[in-house]
């Protein structure tokens, strides 16, 4: 996301991506109105659409059709026009008679480090890290993570995953040190590298694996998106398929910040919202994980949740929401901010509706609706 | 060799349903139709060099899963999407 500075200096986009195409929302700094256009590659599913806020202008996004195998577009005048990347993420080659790997569809995309212009990492379905040096135009996997002798071990083979695929997520660059990253997977866990990613180590001391025969494991958790605050880079939250957890670095083990949710509300979800200004403040948009996992609004009453003190208490916010039979979920690229003042909120449903909030999660507006199964929202600050 | 390609490709070919390409094996045809049309390869062919799920490869009318297979001039390669799904 690029920041804007005040709100009103520039326009906010809202970058929908979809099963079936992407979508934009325009608006001015005011952030009352919206216009909606698209779509744009239509047909093609859309894990993801970042902007690099090193440029503030270049986009790339992750994209496969339902038959075709995936690539990734490039954009570097916001969207205007698109060119498909040289060569996308892929995994070696097998030698004869062994069985490779085979990239399913890019999942996540992070810009690297400020100090590293072209680089970008991208997470994969099946879990693998890839790096591009030039771009996002041509694409190599990390191989202290793919060719690391445990990854097997961190999370089994491919053909052991959840039906659509395990995924590899959450990849953080601290903004210190372009050497130190955090990655997590669903499933696996979460990993740190000191080295550019050239080896890595377990990281969930404190993570719940619940469905896990192994009492406190060391790797296999199944955490849905972790975030590290660009403010404090020593403090990382994670909504885990076990709860919400905060970690402040040297600490070793993560704290599940999610008990004081609500009780009948739970602390289970997908996506993971923190303020860019505030290292107390983040969101989460919690969905029913009781019995057979509905995965769906609790009680079909969505509402986002804001904690201001690092997790120690949660505020529901649903001004705005449907108060009854809406049963959407929000997965977890498809929640985000802008950077304006007072905070602006989005997030997209698999009922294809996008809400927005201008008030910090106080009030919310559906800007659009009727759009596909939505993957993927993220903002980005841009000239009018 | 003639080549005829599925709808869901024809973004590479620049609408064209039907190419001529050389090649003495699919796997040359596949290359060199990669190398007139960057990208198209990868969509239908993964990285361990099979067929993806979704497509399907005949030459004339026999399906085939060998990029191997040996073509003569005669032959013509159909490439076809398996749509399935909503």
């Amino acid at each position: 996301m690029a920041r804007s500075g005040k709100s009103s200096a520039k326009d906010v986009l809202v970058m929908v991506g979809t099963r079936k195409g992407a979508w934009w929302l325009r608006s001015d700094g005011s952030r009352r109105k919206w216009s909606l256009t698209g779509p744009s590659f239509l047909g093609h599913i859309i894990y993801h659409i970042v902007l690099d806020p090193r440029d503030g202008k270049t986009l790339l996004m992750a994209a496969r059709t339902g038959h075709l195998g995936p690539t990734m577009y490039r954009s570097t005048n916001l969207g205007r026009s698109w060119k498909e990347v040289e060569r996308p993420p892929a995994f070696p080659k097998a030698p004869e008679g062994e069985k490779g790997r085979v990239v399913d569809h890019v999942f996540w995309l992070t810009p690297g480090h400020a100090s590293e212009k072209n680089v970008w990492y991208a997470g994969t379905s099946p879990q693998g890290l890839f790096r591009s040096e030039d771009g996002g135009r041509n694409w190599e996997g990390v191989s202290g993570f793919n060719d690391n002798p445990n990854r097997s071990l961190w999370m089994y083979n491919d053909q052991d995953q959840t039906p659509d695929g395990g995924k590899m997520h959450s990849i953080c660059v601290d903004p210190r040190d372009a050497n130190h990253m955090y990655l997590s997977m669903s499933g696996g866990g979460t990993f740190e590298s000191t080295d550019k990613g050239a080896s890595w180590r377990p990281f969930n001391k404190g993570v719940a694996a619940d469905f896990s025969p192994v009492p406190d494991p060391e790797f296999g958790q199944d955490p849905h998106h972790m975030a590290l605050h660009p403010l404090r880079p020593d403090r990382l939250y994670q909504q885990n398929h076990c709860g919400i957890y905060r970690i402040d670095r040297p600490e070793e083990r993560w704290t599940r910040i999610g008990m004081k949710m609500p009780k009948k509300i739970g602390d289970i979800g997908f996506p993971l919202v923190l303020h860019p200004r505030d290292p107390d403040t983040l969101w989460v948009f919690p969905m029913d994980g009781t019995s057979v996992w509905p995965r769906v609004s609790p009680g079909g009453k969505p509402a986002a949740y804001r904690s201001a003190n690092g997790g120690k208490s949660w505020e529901r916010q649903d001004k705005g929401l449907p108060t009854e039979q809406a049963w959407f979920t929000v997965k977890r690229q498809a929640m985000c901010s802008d950077h304006g003042e007072p905070l602006g909120l989005y997030f997209g449903t698999t009922s294809g509706e996008v809400w927005a909030s201008r008030t910090e999660g106080g009030s919310w507006q559906c800007v659009a609706r009727h759009l596909p199964h939505i993957y993927s929202v993220t903002s980005a600050a841009i000239e009018r | 060799m003639r080549v005829h390609i599925p709808g869901p490709l024809r973004s590479y070919t620049r609408g064209a349903a039907r190419v001529e390409v050389p090649g003495e094996t699919v796997a040359q045809v596949l290359k060199e139709l990669d190398g007139r049309f960057p990208g198209i390869r990868f969509r239908m062919i993964d990285e361990q060099d099979c067929v993806r799920t979704h497509m399907k490869v005949f030459v004339n009318t026999e399906q085939v899963h060998d990029l191997g297979r040996p073509l003569s001039a005669a032959d013509e390669i159909i490439i076809l999407c398996a749509l399935s799904g909503g």
